[in-house]
């Protein structure tokens, strides 16, 4: 399978805090990988690090390399803002902009990245992806914070799709919402699948059990074991990931 | 071992453990008196054969029930998932022992009815073997031991051959008198309830591998 993202001997630092150790993995494309493993392993951070937004806490930096389609994201001519396009993100907590409408909300980043188009069946594609456009397509012109929780989360989910981008990166994406919402969630991210990369950060094994083709385990900075879903989940190699998967940690 | 964060799973795991080898227990016992009710004429023993079954089938449910609850509650996760997986599957195994036993009881009662065949060495043998097999595979789940496990697998060989001049001994009995037809049938389905038993400690021992290693070694052409 195409390599989608390529990650090689990746390390960050908050000031003197050393948060990911010498991390390297590859995602193949059209797959989705989760990511797990206890606080402050350094998940969001590997995450982060992957549509540089690591960068921007004041005091971090990191070395080593991430590569999307073989081509590094630190390499001079990359730009983060578009890189941001092709890399998008969706967060923990749904954080659509309060002020605009359903509709502004969607296309927020294609006028931020000055991309014109028919906005209205641009909206209603990224609506639709994010399984959300039989629900509000009667009130888009609403305020974006008239939805429920779960509707606001595929709100940004629709929004980070409305820039076509080829990875997205979710960082507990449903560990807001209640479990028919994040069934919803869940089923989404398989049908995105299709057409792009996931790296999904999540503290619900059974969630990373159920929607990933590969799961990363971390502790304390590094990367212990990567493998196919199944295997980490039935019979990992390493101890320390059986400890966690099974509940006998700390 | 190491233990788990919540101390109650742990104390769940190890009452289901419990439960499967006080299974296992009772199975054991339940062809050993079988088998002397038979060799001994007893039908008084196994009458008690038939008793301890009842058991047998309670234990069986209570650890069903066991697994369900451990399974919806905590949802398990590698060796503790492959542990509650083989429970579910070696307590229909362990059952089915306990109703061959049973069936052996069944024949005992009616076959003390009448006046006794000659003495057959090879069928002692294979209850000796039957149950030297279920002790072994129970053994093995007890100590986690795949090398152990794999040794009850190759011993069903033997099993299988000694059953199989079994049946040619008794056939030769049968063709020698008709009127030891009737009592020889009866060997016969003996016979075939003690190389069952032997199976069923083999699928028991396919498990324990399975848990100890995760990989399934079941029917190797099957896979795909």
């Amino acid at each position: 399978m195409r390599p989608k993202v390529e990650v090689r001997s990746l390390n960050a630092w908050f000031k003197a805090n050393h948060a990911l150790r010498n991390v390297s993995l590859t995602v193949p494309a059209n797959t989705v990988l989760a990511i797990i493993g206890p606080s402050g392993c350094g998940k969001t951070t590997f995450v982060r690090c992957l549509n540089r937004m690591h960068e921007l806490v004041p005091g971090a930096c990191q070395s080593g390399n991430v590569l999307v389609d073989g081509q590094d994201l630190h390499a001079r001519r990359v730009d983060p803002v578009n890189l941001r396009r092709r890399v998008g993100m969706v967060f923990q907590r749904a954080n659509p902009f309060p002020t605009m409408t359903i509709f502004d909300n969607v296309v927020a980043g294609l006028k931020l990245n000055g991309v014109r188009g028919d906005y209205p069946a641009l909206v209603e594609k990224s609506l639709r992806q994010a399984a959300l456009w039989d629900e509000v397509k009667d009130r888009l012109r609403q305020s974006a914070v008239s939805l429920s929780g779960g509707q606001q989360q595929r709100l940004c989910i629709a929004r980070a799709l409305a820039v076509d981008p080829e990875v997205l990166l979710m960082d507990e994406p449903a560990s807001a919402l209640d479990p028919i919402a994040t069934a919803r969630i869940e089923e989404l991210i398989r049908g995105l699948r299709e057409s792009l990369t996931i790296v999904i950060v999540t503290h619900n094994m059974q969630q990373a059990a159920r929607v990933s083709d590969s799961t990363a385990f971390f502790y304390m900075g590094e990367l212990i074991e990567h493998g196919p879903t199944e295997q980490i989940f039935t019979n990992p190699r390493e101890s320390r990931t059986e400890d966690y998967v099974t509940g006998k940690f700390g | 071992m190491k233990a788990h964060t919540d101390k109650t799973y742990d104390l769940q795991l190890d009452d289901l453990r419990n439960k499967l080898l006080t299974l296992g227990g009772y199975v054991e016992t339940e062809i050993a008196t079988t088998m002397r009710a038979l060799t001994e004429r007893d039908s008084k023993l196994a009458e008690t054969v038939i008793g301890q079954d009842r058991e047998v089938n309670r234990l069986e449910i209570e650890i069903d029930e066991a697994c369900r609850r451990l399974l919806v509650l905590r949802q398990p996760a590698a060796s503790d998932l492959r542990f509650i997986t083989t429970a579910l599957k070696i307590v229909v195994d362990l059952e089915r022992i306990g109703d061959l036993a049973v069936n052996i009881a069944e024949r005992a009662i009616d076959l003390n009815q009448s006046p006794p065949l000659k003495p057959i060495p090879d069928l002692s043998r294979l209850a000796d073997l039957g149950q030297r097999q279920v002790r072994a595979a129970l053994d093995a789940f007890v100590e986690a031991d795949p090398d152990k496990a794999e040794q009850v697998i190759k011993n069903d060989d033997l099993l299988d051959s000694l059953y199989h001049n079994l049946v040619n001994e008794l056939l030769a009995l049968m063709m020698e008198d008709p009127r030891n037809i009737r009592r020889a049938n009866s060997l016969l389905f003996v016979a075939k309830h003690l190389e069952r038993i032997g199976d069923h400690a083999t699928n028991v021992a396919e498990m324990v591998i399975y848990m100890v290693r995760g990989t399934d070694i079941r029917h190797p052409g099957s896979r795909k």
